[in-house]
């Protein structure tokens, strides 16, 4: 997959809606560009987001490109990515 | 709460892993006055490093019988113990990957079947129906419904804490007993704790107060993933387990997966006899989850977060200890051995232990199960 | 697939980036493993709007040239092998392993995080974490943060924060005001850090510093919406804000120095000697992982491991003056920024514990031991593999992590099974 095309940015899906991103953002920072708080629902279904920001706590666990439990904080957008979330809609 | 004497009780039991909760939960519960001793904490030994899983198992009628009745008694417990004991008929699938195994699965289905435990052959189509994960070319399984599991540290609390007679038992954490004569159990400092019957239900330590017992630690290793649910709904064992686990020498491996109720896969297993180490061996680990991928292609994708190791105390015959220590000292008992079937077999452990301590019936025949089979050169089968 | 390098270092921060040079510079082949997609570790972390600044720059633009240096990212070591050998995953390559002659571990530290009442909601995160998101692409213009907990890296957190168009409502440090201008005062003796404390802080009037001050709860509805701070011993104050970023200090990240069997120190970083030598033949430890002091020593002892770990003893000598300057400052920072009492409370019992699977402090606390608590709550037993409910058990009850076993984090299945080796064990057919 590119990086980024030649306008440095990315095309990504969040839960179904694409929007662009510049290259080198993490899919964290996507998922707080994209709006909601959340992007988890913890085991007894609190809303959750990222807490530590450096790939320790886990609380940014999303779906990428169908693998689940992918670190948001620790990955970076690439074009034609697919993000899953599992916050309140 | 407590003795009514304060000081002594009827039955002192070391070891408060699941055998040994199971057997204080039945003698209370026949009106004795019993005290817990173990060195660490509740389930913390074997207990907490196994799978939980109830299964009956049918390598000789012996392990038959006696996984076969505490199964019951488990199903039959069931509803009494609580969300945190993840109790779930889930049932297990043995799983055939080839026609010698399904002709193995199927002389299994009847073997049971004779003897009234509920159990459906499936073929490829009606296999894969049921379990969607599990590889295609698989030839078909055997399906046992009332098989379950449970998280088997937080029953034996329950057992030693909230079971109906729970009053008569008393229970002392991080106590080493050091030494067992007939009525008394000696701690590490120098204390002694009396009473009519000492129990040894302390797992692979039992070698260490009763040097006779003959037994050997086996390792096995295990791997918990994240939350996937619904990937899997049984208990899946391949049917190659049978053969490979109990016989083989040096290490081996063999596929076997829980559902947890939380969603994450536990998947096993492993054993080895050459060793008392309790690291996790990467190669063998490996090994391990190479065999589980050969049944559940989707597993390489998944993500392990934990692993461990634990020691299964293993009996020459593969059957426990359970009964006298020794013919010629009064009052010493034994419940040990139990192998990889220590969760399943501890409330039929109990029964019959009880059942001889009390000299009343025990339910199924006990000869099998006695120590003296060792010292005596007798063996069944 | 299995590389063999003289020298494997284990994360890329100011200290893993420098023993890389000062050992490539020695002909070593180096190998440098880091589990973010960049290079620079936290303190040099870059991101869409924070481009690497020297001296990040010039170091990676060495690096970078040099053809005996191969800087493997978003790599983590998920396991040591038998024969000096560590299995990696990679987002990119998926499962390989390396071997080594020589280990330099340079694997940082993280935030310690210690619960509230209200820690959960969307918009708390760590002081450092926050600067991380940020440096990520996360954007904060317009949003109203609370910075919290305590340390130097409070300000850092605060200059970042603002550069990216925030309004940080308060600083809450938990030390005194007098540890707090102790410190402040110390600074003379390392100008460079004044001059960066300066920089960090210009322009700041009408910002609330609060000493002796600690977050008591976060609330809102479904995200932070206020904050309730306690100031000295009883005065409870509530501010409106969007984001509370609470850290409280730094602890070293050990987990595969443990696992080869690294002595630890009473602090809990991995013990080294002089030459940055572990207790372990062939393992050497440098930067925050080897106890908390900040980016100027963590380049010192990298370089100093990686010239000893490719034999220049010699040069390295020449670099103790300039790493005890740097000791001495390290431990003025920890003086200043001992945590109080107040900070060390342990949260009512029905705040959470362990995030990963919602378990209370009041469950936890019953019990006498980590592992019993873990056995009986679930507590540990989740994705973060009890590193950040491990570091706030330590801080209530003096639990001790356990030795850990791997994975050393979650790791894909597929990873996992590329350990197994020629002699394997026999399998069921």
């Amino acid at each position: 997959m590119r990086s980024a095309g030649t306008s440095g940015r990315v095309r990504i899906t969040i839960d179904g809606e694409t929007m662009e991103m510049a290259a080198g953002t993490t899919v964290a920072a996507a998922l707080a560009i994209a709006g909601g708080p959340a992007t988890r629902t913890s085991v007894s279904g609190q809303p959750r987001a990222p807490l530590c920001g450096m790939g320790v706590c886990q609380e940014c666990r999303v779906t990428i490109d169908g693998r689940a439990h992918a670190l948001a904080c620790q990955t970076l957008c690439r074009d034609g990515q697919i993000i899953q979330t599992t916050g309140p809609r | 709460m407590g003795h009514p004497d304060g000081m002594t009780a009827d039955a002192v039991i070391v070891g408060a892993g699941i055998v040994g909760a199971a057997c204080a939960a039945e003698l209370a519960a026949r009106g004795m006055q019993v005290d817990v001793i173990d060195a660490r904490g509740i389930g913390g030994g074997a207990t907490a490093a196994g799978m939980g899983h109830i299964v009956v198992m049918n390598d000789s009628p012996a392990e038959f019988a006696l996984s076969r009745y505490s199964r019951d008694l488990w199903l039959e417990l069931a509803p009494q113990l609580r969300a945190r004991d993840a109790f779930a008929r889930c049932g297990t699938l043995w799983v055939a990957a080839d026609d010698e195994e399904y002709a193995a699965a199927r002389a299994m289905h009847d073997a049971f079947a004779s003897q009234g435990v509920h159990a459906q052959l499936l073929d490829a189509t009606a296999l894969r129906a049921c379990e969607p994960a599990l590889a295609p070319s698989m030839a078909g399984g055997l399906r046992i419904e009332h098989d379950s599991i449970v998280y088997a540290p937080t029953a034996a609390e329950w057992l030693l804490t909230q079971s109906p007679h729970a009053a008569r038992i008393r229970v002392r954490l991080d106590s080493e007993v050091t030494k067992v004569d007939a009525q008394q159990a000696t701690l590490a400092s120098g204390e002694r704790v009396s009473a009519a019957h000492v129990i040894v239900a302390n797992g692979i330590a039992a070698t260490r107060l009763v040097p006779s017992a003959p037994l050997q630690p086996k390792k096995g290793h295990l791997l918990i993933t994240d939350r996937y649910p619904r990937m899997i709904q049984h208990q899946l064992l391949e049917l190659g387990y049978i053969k490979s686990a109990h016989h083989a020498v040096g290490t081996s491996v063999a596929f076997n997966a829980q559902p947890r109720p939380t969603g994450q896969l536990l998947i096993g297993s492993s054993r080895q006899f050459d060793t008392t180490d309790p690291a996790v061996e990467m190669p063998v680990l490996a090994q391990m989850l190479q065999r589980a991928a050969r049944y559940l292609p989707a597993l390489p994708t998944l993500n392990g977060i934990r692993a461990w190791t634990g020691f299964r105390a293993a009996s020459p015959d593969g059957l426990p200890l359970i009964g006298r220590a020794d013919d010629t000292v009064a009052g010493v008992w034994v419940a040990i051995g139990h192998e990889g079937l220590g969760v399943t077999t501890s409330l039929a452990t109990a029964k019959i232990l009880a059942a001889q301590i009390t000299q009343t019936d025990s339910g199924i025949p006990v000869e099998p199960y006695l120590p003296a089979r060792f010292t005596q050169g007798v063996c069944h089968a | 697939m299995t590389a063999h390098y003289d020298i494997v270092i284990a994360g890329a921060g100011p200290a893993g980036l420098s023993a890389a040079r000062a050992a490539a510079g020695q002909g070593a082949r180096v190998a440098l493993l880091d589990d973010n997609p960049r290079a620079g570790g936290q303190v040099w972390r870059q991101g869409p709007a924070h481009p690497p600044k020297a001296p990040l720059r010039d170091l990676l633009a060495e690096l970078d040239a040099h053809p005996d240096i191969t800087l493997l990212s978003t790599s983590r070591v998920i396991a040591s092998l038998p024969g000096r050998g560590l299995l990696v995953e990679s987002a990119e390559r998926g499962g390989f392993s390396v071997t080594w002659e020589r280990l330099i571990l340079t694997t940082g530290a993280r935030e310690r995080l210690l619960p509230f009442s209200g820690w959960t909601l969307p918009g708390v995160t760590g002081a450092g974490g926050l600067q991380a998101l940020i440096k990520g692409g996360t954007p904060v213009h317009g949003e109203r943060i609370v910075i919290a907990g305590s340390g130097p890296l409070l300000m850092a957190s605060l200059a970042t924060a603002r550069d990216a168009g925030a309004h940080v409502v308060a600083v809450v440090e938990q030390a005194s005001t007098a540890a707090v201008a102790r410190f402040a005062a110390s600074l003379v003796a390392t100008p460079s850090k004044a001059w960066q404390a300066m920089q960090l802080t210009r322009g700041f009037t009408g910002l609330r510093y609060w000493t002796n001050s600690i977050v008591r709860e976060a609330r809102g509805a479904g995200r932070v919406e206020e904050v309730v701070i306690r100031r000295g011993a009883a005065r409870d104050v509530i501010l409106a804000c969007d984001r509370v970023a609470c850290g409280y200090g730094l602890v070293p990240n050990v987990t595969l120095a443990q696992s080869l069997g690294c002595v630890l120190a009473g602090s809990g970083a991995i013990a080294v000697d002089d030459a940055q030598c572990t207790s372990v033949d062939g393992v050497f430890a440098a930067g925050e992982c080897t106890g908390i002091g900040g980016m100027e020593l963590a380049r010192v002892e990298g370089e100093i491991a990686g010239l000893v770990a490719s034999g220049a003893q010699q040069q390295a000598n020449a670099l103790r003056a300039q790493r005890a300057r740097w000791q001495r400052f390290a431990a003025r920072v920890e003086k200043g920024f001992a945590l109080s009492d107040p900070a060390r409370a342990m949260p009512s019992d029905n705040t959470l514990l362990c995030r990963c699977e919602d378990v209370t402090v009041g469950e936890v606390c019953v019990h006498p031991t980590w592992r019993d608590a873990k056995l009986h709550t679930r507590c540990g037993m989740g994705a973060c593999q009890g590193r950040i409910c491990g570091a706030a058990a330590q801080t209530y009850f003096g639990w001790d992590a356990a030795q850990p076993r791997p994975p050393f984090s979650p790791a894909q299945i597929g990873t996992l099974m590329t350990a197994a080796c020629a002699d394997a064990p026999a399998q069921a057919d």
